[in-house]
């Protein structure tokens, strides 16, 4: 792990306004900064030898600290040196010339994990004890740096099978999510999934298979994988809208089949009229019915196209239905739809207009799908609350509104404020003047 | 504003030392390179170079991209070095990925320190949007030395720092990762430029950048996107055929002046300011050529500067207005009231509810639902269930992962049988008094251990009475920033700490925010640095609470410096809890 980088911790900390000096010659500088790098850590081990002594007291295992460290290939080595205060003296005298190295690396599992956040040269080869990694694992999430946590996860995963590290990570929550998070980036898949299978995370590991059809591009092979995505163990809900998903797309396959050359044979008005913007493949359900309304409205229930079909299949509302369904048509300003949706019929044959949701919502709707004001008053007429109405109606200026409501208000003086508000000689100027001077009604002012 | 009640504030440390830092070390960096040809960011996608040398400055949430490009150019024999410099920090992880892909010495890598940008006098960046999702949904740390590191430099500059508060996790992280590095580098005696620190995690206060922005600055944000301290303007507020870059800090006057108002005044306040300029243009007419002369060379260019200014932004509210008055901005808000009122709920999730079935904005769709579960504890199964539904079908049934991710992070759950018992005490806390309540949060809160947004607002008065007037023109407190409605809880715990010096008498919020919080005080000299106070939030914060903040500084004497790991909003906030890139 080579670092080209300046002490900048030292820029950093020093005078406020110091700038650096560059070096012209790279080379030169390279090998200056090498042999800092080795004054360095020549100078660490040195004064890593001083720390040990100051810290040879008995951690939480009951064992000597710096003696702890020290397990491993080397053990044997350390433990001949009965008085630490030996090792002060020129420990690497007494060491063969080939061994000299292997002792630089000879870090404990706190000091490795120090130098990786100060970016120093690291080794972890020497941790192959189990005992030794996971020491080194606990050391990582003690520091708080995630860098260093997934880096030791790296390693262990290359050095323990996979069954052994799922085991110790289960009691690991952090570095679990660290491995998990890892996983995910590198788009391992197949590891993950067998991770959370064997952590009986069965709802993780189907959600992340699932989320893999958003790198399926063809809709065939995505139909094709949802299909098999049925089968996987979801909460019982989250199967209900996997298989939603599925019959969407195999639905929206069809469909677009059909339209696409139903469009270019210019057989249906429809879609010479309206030609379609995009295709209906991968949209929502939602949206899905929308575009139902808009090119295959009337189509009977048993298409898998037709509006009834798909409210069906996918359980959708009555509020639903009725606010999609009214865009759709509105859009295509066919009115009459609009009506019919509103229209119920009693036992006794008499229609009435009703609707799940407030009218002065629908004469919304239909306002921004711009609605002429004939068809507008209709809606506007049916709000139940007085005041509600007028307020929409003078929004909307639907005059008759305004001034039948008045006048079954019996309220004169509104009616003449009104008057003073439409343009004088207009249809509902005249009108307004009619009912003024209609002296059958009994005015309340 | 009008109110500012104390001057005698600190002036505020000199941050422009920071960009001179960062940038020295990128020049140097780069110096390094010989020839570099090109800077180029890392996309999904083919690159269309053709230079020999390519310098790549990274966005880190893509980093297990780049061996595609380094193979794309491979397999079309174009072989070539590249230097990848990562900002703020080196990934192990992607290091391990060049030597897999047999591509490490071909890539060779170093590291660009750069942690803070100002983007203001007061406002800090380290513009670092990633970390609330690396961080709160994924549970990687890789950011926490990254943001104790940002506090080392902060503090071998401007500290040493005499008291330090914090609250949640990842705060406690981060201060043990800052003091680990302050032990390791010298310590040098300097008079200290900031006094206190606080610390807070995002997942403290989730309700706050959730609610709608109606500040001018927070508004401009939710609407515009202010990037980097800079806004797009595009042609509709201009008045042009062109879009307009425009920075936005404390340089521009007009904007200074208008920034923490709530929206309703900035209208009054801009036709004023109109008034003003015209009267100083008028004041031409009847000038002798000498006066001219003076007039022209001294205050005509800053009339200019200023009357540029002022119909930039006369444009950028007409525009918002619009925006706003288009979806029925009125009826969104008093939902938004209702719910952190916790009034007429089920009026609120039917307004949801037909949001979700006219498949208006998805995200802010989202944003109510979290607002509700946020505030209610949890969403009844039954909603839950019927809500979600009817999302997957408005906005796609891949959202299943989105929900998913909402559920981990705590921010849109379905209340456990358990909770049952909150959603009680909340009802009978509305029929008894203040005292009797807490006595009942006490007892209840031992068998529901989730955060309670309801019991947090009682202690901490945090929804004001509705029925009183609150007049925007005279803010009385924190709760302007949201008309009136309510007090940021973020801010307002800041508040009790700094007053009470601690956390005592706080015990019981703590409990319900889930605790890691912590003081430490470190007392050396006490100078004038007390009272300027670095808040340092973990995962974002809105300009919102930066306008809340600097208010509390006005009332109290204090200046407020805002370190934040990215300036967030609703819309960011939630996105990026999105898993809809492949």
């Amino acid at each position: 792990m080579i670092r080209g980088k300046p002490d900048e911790d030292d820029y950093w900390n020093s005078s406020k306004f110091k700038a650096f000096t560059f070096d012209d010659e790279d080379d030169d500088f390279t090998r200056l900064k090498e042999s800092k790098r080795a004054v360095n850590s020549i100078r660490s081990l040195v004064e890593e030898e001083d720390e040990e002594d100051d810290v040879e007291k008995v951690s939480w295992s009951g064992e000597p600290v710096g003696r702890k460290a020290k397990t491993g290939s080397f053990q044997s080595f350390s433990e001949s040196f009965g008085d630490p205060s030996i090792r002060n003296y020129a420990p690497e005298l007494r060491k063969p010339k080939s061994e000299y190295k292997d002792y630089v690396s000879d870090w404990t599992p706190e000091e490795t994990v120090k130098r990786m956040q100060q970016g120093k040269v690291y080794s972890l080869e020497k941790f192959r004890s189990l005992q030794d990694k996971l020491l080194l694992l606990d050391e990582a999430v003690n520091a708080h740096d995630g860098n260093v946590i997934t880096a030791v996860l790296i390693y262990l995963k290359k050095s323990l099978s996979k069954e052994i590290l799922f085991r110790e990570l289960i009691t690991r929550e952090i570095a679990l999510r660290h491995y998990i998070h890892y996983l995910k980036e590198i788009g391992e898949q197949k590891l993950l999934v067998e991770l959370f299978k064997s952590m009986d995370r069965t709802e993780d590991m189907a959600l992340m298979q699932y989320r893999d059809h958003l790198n399926v591009r063809d809709e065939n092979k995505k139909r094709d994988f949802l299909k098999n995505c049925l089968s996987f163990p979801f909460s019982p809900d989250d199967a209900t809208h996997v298989q939603d998903h599925y019959t969407l797309l195999e639905r929206q396959i069809i469909i677009e089949a059909n339209d696409k050359q139903v469009e270019s044979s210019g057989q249906a008005d429809i879609f010479k009229k309206y030609p379609r913007k995009a295709s209906i493949l991968n949209m929502p359900i939602i949206t899905t019915l929308y575009y139902s309304c808009f090119y295959h409205y009337g189509e009977s229930d048993g298409t898998f196209s037709s509006p009834a079909n798909i409210r069906k299949t996918f359980r959708i509302s009555d509020k639903q239905f009725l606010l999609t369904c009214l865009g759709a048509r509105a859009k295509l300003k066919a009115w009459f739809d609009v009506d019919a949706l509103f229209t119920t019929k009693n036992w006794l044959g008499y229609t009435k207009k009703r609707s799940p949701i407030g009218f002065h919502r629908i004469v919304d709707i239909l306002q921004k799908n711009n609605a002429p004001v004939q068809v507008l008053q209709d809606y506007v007429n049916l709000v139940e609350d007085v005041e509600q109405k007028i307020s929409l109606a003078q929004k909307y200026k639907c005059h008759d509104v305004i001034i039948n409501t008045y006048r079954d208000l019996k309220d004169r003086q509104q009616l003449i404020v009104y008057r003073g508000k439409v343009e004088r000689g207009s249809s509902e100027y005249r009108k307004i003047e009619e009912i003024l001077s209609n002296s059958q009604l009994r005015w309340k002012n | 504003m009008a109110h500012s009640v104390r001057r005698d504030a600190p002036e505020l440390p000199d941050f422009s030392l920071l960009k001179r830092l960062a940038r020295d070390q990128l020049i140097y960096l780069l110096e390094q390179q010989h020839d570099v040809d090109k800077l180029y960011k890392v996309e999904h996608k083919p690159i269309l170079y053709r230079t020999v040398r390519g310098c790549f400055l990274y966005p880190l949430t893509n980093w297990f991209l780049f061996p595609d490009v380094v193979n794309a150019d491979k397999a079309f024999g174009r072989f070539r070095r590249y230097k990848i410099i990562f900002s703020p920090q080196k990934f192990y992880a992607c290091e391990n990925l060049l030597e897999e892909q047999g591509i490490f010495g071909d890539v060779t890598t170093d590291e660009w320190s750069f942690y803070l940008l100002p983007l203001d006098d007061d406002i800090i960046s380290l513009e670092l949007p990633e970390f609330f999702r690396d961080y709160f949904l994924e549970g990687d740390q890789r950011w926490v030395r990254t943001a104790g590191s940002a506090l080392h430099l902060l503090h071998s500059v401007y500290g040493p720092f005499s008291k330090v508060y914090g609250i949640g996790r990842c705060s406690k992280m981060a201060y043990e990762s800052w003091r680990e590095q302050v032990e390791e580098g010298e310590q040098r005696a300097r008079q200290a430029e900031i006094g206190n620190v606080f610390l807070i995690d995002r997942d403290v206060d989730l309700v706050t950048p959730l609610c709608s922005q109606v500040v001018y600055e927070g508004l401009v944000d939710d609407i515009f996107r202010i990037k980097c301290g800079c806004v797009e303007f595009c042609p509709d507020v201009t008045s042009s055929d062109k879009s307009i870059k425009v920075m936005l800090n404390s340089q521009d006057k007009v904007f200074n002046e208008i920034r923490n108002e709530h929206f309703s005044q900035v209208f009054g306040f801009l036709s004023q300011k109109a008034r003003n300029l015209q009267t100083a243009y008028d004041k031409r007419s009847g000038m002798d050529i000498k006066q001219m002369k003076t007039f022209v060379s001294e205050e005509l260019k800053g009339l200019k500067q200023e009357h540029r200014l002022l119909s930039l932004h006369i444009g950028a509210s007409e525009s918002m207005m619009k925006k706003k008055t288009k979806q029925d901005f009125q009826e969104l808000l008093k939902t938004e009231h209702s719910l952190l009122e916790g009034f007429e709920i089920r009026e609120c999730i039917s307004y949801i509810e037909e949001h979700i079935n006219r498949q208006v904005s998805m995200v802010e769709s989202m944003r109510l639902l979290c607002l509700l579960s946020l505030t209610e504890n949890g969403l009844l199964p039954k909603d839950y269930r019927s809500l979600k539904a009817q999302f997957l079908q408005s906005y796609g049934i891949e959202h299943l992962l989105t929900f998913s991710n909402l559920k981990q992070l705590g921010l849109l759950v379905e209340q456990q049988p358990g909770e049952t018992l909150t959603v009680m005490e909340s009802r009978v806390g509305k029929l008894v008094n203040d005292k009797t309540a807490g006595k009942l949060t006490d007892a209840f809160s031992s068998l529901a251990k989730k955060s309670n947004f309801r019991a947090l607002g009682r202690r901490l008065n945090l929804v004001p009475k509705s029925d009183e007037e609150y007049d925007l023109r005279v803010p009385r407190d924190m709760a302007y920033i949201f008309s009136g409605a309510y007090i940021p809880l973020s801010c307002k715990l800041i508040e009790q700490v700094l007053e009470r010096d601690g956390w005592t008498g706080l015990e019981e919020v703590t409990r319900m925010l889930n605790g890691h919080e912590f003081a430490v005080t470190d007392a050396r000299v006490k100078t004038d640095s007390q009272r300027i106070i670095l808040v340092m939030f973990l995962g974002g914060c809105t300009f919102s609470e930066i306008s809340a903040l600097r208010f509390l500084g006005r009332e109290k004497g204090l200046k407020f410096i805002v370190v934040t790991t990215a300036i967030t909003n609703s819309a960011r906030l939630l996105e990026s809890m999105l898993d809809n890139h492949a």
